[in-house]
C-alpha cells in the first residue's frame, strides 16, 4: 500500500515548500542580513555592523512610534475586549432564561450580523470612509452636525493628541463585531446549569458575569488579546489612509510599519528600513511570549 | 490543567447567600425580574446605539453619492435632492474603479485558488504521510505565523524584482499566496488529522493511486474545512493594502481596489470631486455587503475559525 510514498510526497510539497521559501523564508532570512548594512539599492551594499540598531536608539520618529504601539497596545485591546464582552453577554445571556434555557435580548440575531460586518471590509476602505466621517468642516458626518448646532468644530486628525484617538477609534469600531462573534461562541459553549445553579445561589446579573462568564472564557480572552496585539503591532493600512500625510501630523500617530515604508521606498535607505523591520519583530515577539506567560492561568474544566 | 492550583471560583465556591436578606431562596422573584427587565433595558439602548454607530457611516456615504459637492457640504444630513446617477459613471470610469475592482477581482481569485491548491497539498501530505523530514516541514510552514510581513518588505521587493515580477499581478498572485501558505497549512493540516483513515484504506485497496485518492476521496472529505479557509484566504486578500502598494507601485492600470481607492481620496482633495470619492466608496462596499448578506454565516465561521480552532 506504501508503494511509490516518496515521489508522491515530493511531488505534492515541492511546489508549495519552493513557493513558500521563496517569497517568505528567505526575504525574511536577507532582512537581519541586510539590517547590518548602509545599503540604499544603488552600490554593492557595506557591511556595518550594528551602526543602523545604534542610530535607531537616536531616532525620534523611531521612538515615537515605539511609544504609539505601546498605546495601541494597551488601549486596543482594553477597549475592544471590555465593549465586546459587554455585547457579546447581552445578546447570549442578558435576556431572561425560559426552562433552563438561557436566551440573549430580543433582536440578538440582528445584532450580530450588523456588528460583524465592518470585519469584511478592507481596513484601507474604511480608513477612506471615516476620512470623510472626521473631515474638519461641514462636509463631515461629525462635524456637520456640531457646525448646525454652532459648535466649533473638532480636529480630529489635525489635532496631535487626538489624532492617534481618532484611528483607534476606527480600529474598534471595526474591530468590536469580529469579538462579539467570538466570545458569544465561548459563551455559547458554556453550559446552562452552571448559570442556573448560580442564580439558585441568588447570583445577580453583575455576580453572573463577573463569577462564571469571564473566569470560563479566559482562555478566548487570552486568544483575542493576542490578536488585538498583533493588530496593534500593524496598523499600517489605517496609519497610512486615514492620518494627515502618513503618520502625522508630525509623527503623532506613525508606527513603525509607517516609518519601515517610508525609509525603504521613499528614502531607499533599505539598510535602515530592515533594522526596523528587525526591531518590530522582536517587539511582536517579546508581546507574544509575555502574553503568553502573563496571562498563563489554569483554565477550567466543565 | 494543574489541579492542586487556585481555581477561579466555579459557582459551587460562590458564597453561599442565605444571609442575605434581599435574596431569599422563595420569595426572590421580583428582584431578580426587575434585574432582568432594568438589564434588558439598559442593554437594548447601548445595543442599538453600536447598531447605529456601525451602520450610519455606512448609509450616510451612500446618501452622499448621490449628491453633488454643494449639497455635501451644505446639507450632510439629508437625502440627495435627486439621485445623481452620473457620480457613479464618473468614479467607474475616470477614476478607473472599474478597472481596480476587475484588478481586484483577478488577483484574489487567482491567488486564493492557488493557495487553497498549493496548502491543501502541502497540510495534506504533512498531516497523513509518514516520512523523513515532515516535522521540520511543518514547523517551516507555521513558524511564519509569528513574523511580521514588515520585516520582509524590502529583501521581498527585491526578490520579486530581480525575478522580473515587479508591477505584475503574476508576483502579486505569487507573493499572496506565499504568505497565506502559513494559515492554510496550519490549519488544513489539522483538519486532515481529523479524517478516518478507514476510507482512505478502502480506497487505496480498490488500486486507487495516492494523488486521485486526495483529489477524489480526501478533497470532498475536508470540504466544511476548505470552504472555512477559503473564505478567510478571499477576505483577507480582499483587505490587503500594504503588499500591493509596495509591489505595484509603478503600473496604475494594475492596482488592486484598496490602493485605487486610497488614491482616489487623495485626488479627491484636489480636483474637489466629493460625490465621486463617495460613489467610489459605495462601488467598493456595496458588494461586500450583498456578499456578506447571503454568505454571513460562513463568513463569520470562517473568519473566526483561526481563533476558535
Amino acid at each position: 500500500m506504501r508503494h511509490g510514498k516518496y515521489p508522491f510526497v515530493i511531488g505534492f510539497l515541492f511546489a508549495p515548500v519552493a513557493l513558500y521559501v521563496t517569497f517568505v523564508i528567505w526575504p525574511y532570512a536577507q532582512a537581519f542580513q541586510i539590517s547590518m548594512t548602509n545599503w540604499r539599492g544603488l552600490s554593492a551594499p557595506q557591511w556595518v555592523g550594528f551602526d543602523n540598531y545604534r542610530r535607531l536608539l537616536d531616532d525620534g520618529a523611531f521612538w515615537k512610534a515605539v511609544q504609539h504601539h505601546g498605546v495601541l497596545l494597551l488601549a486596543l485591546p482594553l477597549i475592544t475586549i471590555a465593549i465586546a464582552l459587554f455585547f457579546a453577554f447581552l445578546l447570549n445571556v442578558g435576556g431572561k432564561s425560559s426552562g433552563g434555557q438561557r436566551q440573549g435580548v430580543w433582536g440578538a440575531k440582528f445584532y450580530r450580523v450588523v456588528f460583524f460586518f465592518p470585519q469584511v471590509l478592507a481596513v484601507a476602505i474604511i480608513a477612506v470612509l471615516f476620512q470623510m466621517v472626521y473631515r474638519p468642516n461641514e462636509s463631515g458626518l461629525i462635524n456637520g452636525v456640531l457646525m448646525k448646532f454652532g459648535i466649533e468644530p473638532i480636529l480630529f486628525l489635525v489635532k496631535p493628541n487626538l489624532a492617534l484617538w481618532s484611528i483607534i477609534a476606527v480600529l474598534v469600531w471595526q474591530a468590536v463585531g469580529f469579538y462579539v462573534v467570538l466570545f458569544s461562541a465561548g459563551m455559547a459553549s458554556i453550559p446552562g446549569e452552571i448559570y442556573e445553579a448560580a442564580e439558585m445561589d441568588g447570583a445577580t446579573k453583575v455576580t453572573l458575569f463577573f463569577r462564571v462568564t469571564l473566569p470560563l472564557l479566559w482562555d478566548t480572552l487570552q486568544v483575542a488579546w493576542v490578536y488585538l496585539g498583533i493588530a496593534a503591532f500593524d496598523a499600517f493600512a489605517i496609519v497610512a489612509v486615514l492620518s494627515v500625510d502618513g503618520g502625522g501630523p508630525d509623527g503623532a500617530t506613525t508606527v513603525l510599519a509607517m516609518e519601515i515604508y517610508r525609509n525603504a521606498f521613499v528614502y531607499s535607505k533599505y539598510g535602515y528600513a530592515s533594522a526596523m523591520g528587525v526591531a518590530l519583530f522582536f517587539l511582536t515577539l517579546t508581546f507574544a511570549a509575555l502574553t503568553l506567560r502573563l496571562t498563563k492561568r489554569e483554565s477550567v474544566e466543565y | 490543567m494543574n489541579p492542586q492550583s487556585t481555581l477561579p471560583p466555579t459557582p459551587a465556591a460562590l458564597p453561599p447567600k442565605t444571609g442575605d436578606p434581599s435574596a431569599p431562596a422563595g420569595s426572590g422573584h421580583k428582584g431578580p425580574r426587575s434585574e432582568v427587565r432594568f438589564f434588558a433595558g439598559l442593554g437594548h439602548v447601548a445595543l442599538a446605539v453600536w447598531a447605529v454607530i456601525v451602520i450610519v457611516p455606512i448609509l450616510w456615504t451612500f446618501l452622499a453619492a448621490f449628491k453633488n459637492t454643494s449639497e455635501i457640504f451644505s446639507s450632510p444630513w439629508t437625502l440627495p435632492a435627486e439621485l445623481r446617477w452620473e457620480n457613479f459613471g464618473r468614479a467607474w470610469t475616470k477614476a478607473h474603479v472599474g478597472r481596480y475592482f476587475l484588478n481586484s477581482v483577478i488577483v484574489v481569485s487567482c491567488s486564493t485558488f492557488l493557495t487553497m491548491l498549493l496548502g491543501s497539498m502541502a497540510a495534506y501530505v504533512l498531516a497523513r504521510y509518514k516520512f523523513w523530514g515532515n516535522r521540520a516541514v511543518y514547523f517551516l510552514f507555521v513558524s511564519g505565523l509569528a513574523f511580521p510581513v514588515f520585516l520582509a518588505l524590502v529583501p521581498l521587493f527585491f526578490v520579486v524584482k530581480n525575478l522580473g515580477l515587479l508591477d505584475t499581478h503574476t508576483g502579486v498572485v505569487l507573493v499572496y499566496s506565499a504568505y497565506s501558505l502559513p494559515f492554510t497549512v496550519f490549519f488544513l493540516a489539522a483538519f486532515f488529522k481529523t479524517l478516518p483513515s478507514s476510507v482512505a484504506e478502502a480506497g487505496m485497496i480498490d488500486g486507487c493511486g495516492h494523488t486521485r485518492l486526495f483529489f477524489q476521496v480526501m478533497m470532498p472529505m475536508a470540504k466544511p474545512g476548505l470552504i472555512s479557509v477559503t473564505i478567510f484566504n478571499i477576505i483577507g486578500q480582499w483587505a490587503q493594502y500594504q503588499l500591493p502598494l509596495v509591489l505595484l507601485s509603478n503600473a496604475k492600470d494594475k492596482w488592486v481596489l484598496t490602493q485605487g481607492i486610497a488614491d482616489i481620496s487623495v485626488n479627491a482633495g484636489y480636483e474637489a470631486d466629493w460625490s465621486g470619492l463617495f460613489a467610489a466608496l459605495t462601488i467598493a462596499i456595496l458588494p461586500m455587503i450583498i456578499v456578506y448578506a447571503v454568505f454571513q454565516r460562513q463568513i463569520q465561521a470562517g473568519l473566526t475559525s483561526g481563533a476558535v480552532k
